[in-house]
């Protein structure tokens, strides 16, 4: 029951998307995101979804597993292209009782709806092509100039790491505190809002009493294995930029330079 | 009347890469008052067998009566069969939650809706089964030592009044002493309360002593069903499945193997020595 | 003049090279669990650890047995500067554990394993929690890389080093963090309690690790249990109850006085107790067997 919810999809593959530094592809997913808010024709949304679907065939990451991840804002979507479709002013085409649709009203409307398909795919793909370690550590560089400000960017990037590793352990545990208390009796399901928040008592209590001793296992564990802070460590992993991820990065900029060109000159 | 089990199966993550079948055409009838050893190293089913039993999985497919009522009928009463059927969990002081001892022993009893007395009355009684101390009854649960909070979770169960008790390693991270004082108890619950009890265990040698039959189970099936010295009796098999016999049974069939005419079928420790000495009288002194 | 004088620091250095000899010692260690109520006065004192000298030799396989409470894993902690003592002293490898500057040099010498697999695992990705510890000292990276396969071959858990921690059973879970230690290349390990949340076979897998890189890499290894098969092979065998030490010796020594280790809360393998009851019964079979074989043995011995 509860452990059927995923967090972290990565999904394994060999391919170059996975092999970039995670640098690119957190910059690339950028840069990405903000093309699609910044022109508004046929053709700029052309480019995109060619540019994405390259990406994708190049990911190795099959299509309906990338659907799939869709299926979970088709309501959010939904929401968003009926209020433009309504709610966006013009020359009626249709009209009944309060409610009218413009032309223009479905132009904004499939166009978000592109638009959001596309930046939740391109958001997505990063993660799908990056495992959380990689991602971590990613973010950890990119953030590294704010250290000037004292700013703490190796415990934060060590948190996520560490939640990550314990979301799993503590969804198992969930779910063994919910099936013991169940077979006391306990009724996670009936009853109305307070009675619901009240019967959460016996499975909240010993999930952060859990959580706090694992914590403090976790924190001993790290000790003795002479953590000290980010201060004079090394990496394992270093990131460093290979000759793949400055051709990400070229890539890019080619991107970005045919979409200008293109919706300059070809703007439907 | 008992549980029978007819034709269980289940299926993980049915559909997904994990998919996995945990249990595989379990047919299985446990009397009345039976006490019974189920055995089985990690993975092998045993915690999803007794899942089973109080409804807290569903099978996949098969049926499961209990005194010979599906209890996957539409109007079977769920709740009520949990307890009826208790489950005590691996390390079921991790479960303990309320501020004091007699309060979270009282979570199981009040659940099921009786009158305020009945459920002071059968709390009381279960503390003093497991022999929890009077003094210590408004004490925080966090507050004993570990051996302690297993028994008051244990009473946390007891005191639903079960007719069929099932433990999943009760003695898991025990020390000896206290391994012994779980068992003992138990032993002595069966004796005087005539339930049923299915005791889930990696060790044989801790149940052998205790139990009259032994379920093992390997990969999702019943592997063996019988007396422990039956059971025992296939100890190069258990081995095969990562279990062992217990030592007594490889010093004996050692000696037997090597000429002495001993009965192979002792137990414990007791049995062993009696079994050793009777022919040691005989051929040896 | 001269002479004497010499001859004392020749001395003097003769003594201290002795003390350093012994890769962990304890001299009249004691430790206190202070409880405080809200106010911030003393509620009681739970003296955990009593009075406790310990020396073990490099090399040495030391097992300290004691029921759940006993302190002994109270005492584990010292080895690896968790815990400071109230009062006496530890050392490892010579290095006083009350001096503040030795603190990253003992955890590196001594490593320690721990109880619950879950809960000293850091890395997402095995290969990656056991560079944990060797990234924290900043070697480089080359070289973490060398001890990580190093250390992942020691306990055979090589083949799992691109997989999740997750998906590991228990015994695995402890290898890998036996590697981890082992990545920091210590001279010894302390292993507290590192079989109690596992099966049978996780248990045996552990122990037989344990003895793998006692004998062939000659770490010293202090293994912290309750469980009595586990230290059949041990060097030396110390019994604690009540934060003392209360028996000494060999396994064999130990094993020879049931009735002693039934008060101390413990038992003996069975087969142990089996050759103690025949003997009582007059079989001539000699003390503190600890092997099925060693009594088939004996027993076949007695034939006419």
């Amino acid at each position: 029951m509860i452990r059927d919810i995923t967090i972290g999809q990565y999904y394994p593959a060999d391919s170059v998307i996975h092999r970039l530094d995670p640098r690119v592809k957190l910059t690339a997913t950028l840069v990405y995101i903000i093309s699609l808010f910044t022109f508004k024709s046929m053709t700029g949304y052309l480019i995109a979804g060619l540019f994405l679907f390259t990406v994708i065939k190049v990911s190795k990451v099959p299509f309906s597993y990338i659907v799939k991840g869709l299926k979970a804002i088709v309501i959010l979507m939904l929401i968003t292209v009926v209020f433009n479709l309504f709610l966006t002013p013009g020359e009626p085409l249709v009209t009944f009782w309060i409610f009218s649709i413009s032309m223009e009203g479905i132009r904004t409307a499939v166009f978000l709806a592109i638009r959001l398909i596309f930046l939740i795919i391109g958001a997505s793909l990063m993660t799908f092509t990056t495992t959380p370690n990689h991602l971590t550590d990613g973010l950890e560089r990119i953030m590294n100039p704010l250290k000037k400000i004292h700013f703490p960017v190796h415990e934060i990037a060590m948190m996520m790491s560490i939640a990550l590793r314990f979301i799993p352990i503590l969804l198992e545990e969930t779910d063994k505190i919910m099936k013991a208390q169940m077979a006391r009796g306990a009724d996670f399901e009936n009853g109305g809002l307070i009675k619901k928040a009240k019967n959460l008592i016996p499975l909240l209590v010993p999930l952060f009493i859990s959580a706090f001793r694992r914590a403090n296992d976790l924190a001993m564990a790290m000790e003795a294995r002479c953590y000290r802070g980010g201060e004079g460590r090394t990496k394992m992993k270093p990131l460093s930029y290979k000759k793949r991820d400055w051709i990400g990065f070229g890539t890019m900029v080619v991107y970005l330079a045919i979409l200008f060109v293109v919706t300059r000159y070809l703007p439907f | 009347m008992g549980i029978i089990l007819d034709n269980v199966n289940y299926v993980y993550s049915v559909g997904t890469a994990y998919e996995k079948q945990a249990l595989k055409n379990i047919n299985i009838k446990i009397e009345d008052g039976e006490f019974i050893g189920l055995i089985g190293h990690t993975g092998s089913g045993k915690s999803t067998l007794i899942q089973h039993l109080n409804g807290l999985i569903k099978a996949t497919s098969g049926t499961i009566y209990y005194n010979g009522n599906d209890i996957y009928e539409k109007d079977f009463d769920m709740k009520a069969h949990r307890s009826k059927v208790g489950l005590v969990f691996q390390y079921p002081e991790h479960q303990l939650f309320e501020t004091t001892v007699i309060k979270d022993v009282k979570f199981g009893p009040t659940n099921q809706g009786l009158p305020t007395l009945e459920i002071d009355l059968r709390s009381f009684e279960a503390l003093k089964q497991v022999g929890i101390d009077d003094e210590i009854l408004d004490a925080s649960p966090f507050e004993l030592s570990g051996g302690q909070k297993r028994r008051v979770a244990i009473a946390g169960v007891l005191a639903m009044q079960p007719e069929v008790l099932i433990l999943d390693e009760p003695t898991a991270g025990l020390d000896p002493k206290g391994r012994d004082e779980i068992l003992d108890l138990l032993a002595k619950l069966h004796k005087e309360r005539n339930i049923t009890i299915i005791l889930v265990s990696h060790s044989m040698e801790d149940v052998a002593k205790y139990v009259d039959r032994l379920v093992v189970m390997n990969h999702g099936e019943i592997l063996l069903d019988d007396q422990p010295k039956k059971v025992f009796a296939y100890y190069k098999e258990l081995e095969q499945i990562g279990l062992a016999a217990p030592q007594v049974t490889y010093v004996l069939n050692a000696l037997k193997e090597r000429g002495c005419d001993v009965n192979t079928e002792a137990t414990t420790v007791k049995e062993a020595a009696d079994e050793i000495m009777r022919y040691a009288k005989l051929k040896w002194i | 003049m001269e002479i004497e004088y010499g001859f004392a620091v020749l001395g003097g250095n003769f003594l201290e090279r002795r003390n350093d000899m012994s890769i962990i010692k304890a001299k009249e260690l004691a430790f206190e669990y202070i409880r405080r109520d809200e106010q911030g006065n003393v509620e009681s004192i739970n003296r955990a650890i009593d009075g406790v000298d310990i020396s073990v030799e490099p090399g040495d396989f030391v097992a300290i047995l004691g029921h759940n409470g006993s302190g002994k894993s109270t005492l584990a902690k010292h080895m690896n500067a968790i815990l400071m003592p109230t009062e006496g002293t530890v050392w490892v490898d010579g290095m006083d554990i009350k001096e503040e500057k030795n603190l990253w040099d003992i955890r590196q010498t001594s490593g320690m394993v721990f109880q619950n697999p879950d809960n000293q695992i850091i890395g997402n990705i095995v290969e990656e929690d056991v560079g944990f510890g060797p990234e924290n000292l900043g070697i480089p990276t080359d070289e973490i890389w060398e001890r990580v396969e190093e250390s992942l071959k020691a306990v055979g858990m090589y083949e799992y080093r691109e997989h999740s921690p997750n998906k590991l059973s228990g015994g695995q879970k402890q290898r890998v963090a036996i590697a981890g230690i082992m990545a920091m290349k210590p001279k010894c390990i302390v292993l507290d309690e590192p079989t109690a949340m596992l099966d049978p076979n996780g248990r045996k897998e552990v122990i037989k690790t344990v003895r793998k890189l006692n004998e062939k890499e000659n770490i010293t290894v202090l293994l912290i249990t309750h469980y009595m098969e586990e230290v059949i092979h041990a060097d030396k065998v110390i019994v604690m109850d009540k934060g003392k030490i209360v028996m000494q010796g060999t396994p064999k020594q130990i094993f020879s006085q049931v009735e002693t280790l039934k008060k101390y809360r413990l038992d003996v393998p069975q087969v142990t107790l089996l050759a103690y009851e025949l003997r009582k019964q007059g079989l001539a079979i000699s003390e503190g067997i600890l092997t099925i074989d060693e009594l088939v043995n004996d027993l076949m011995s007695l034939k006419r």
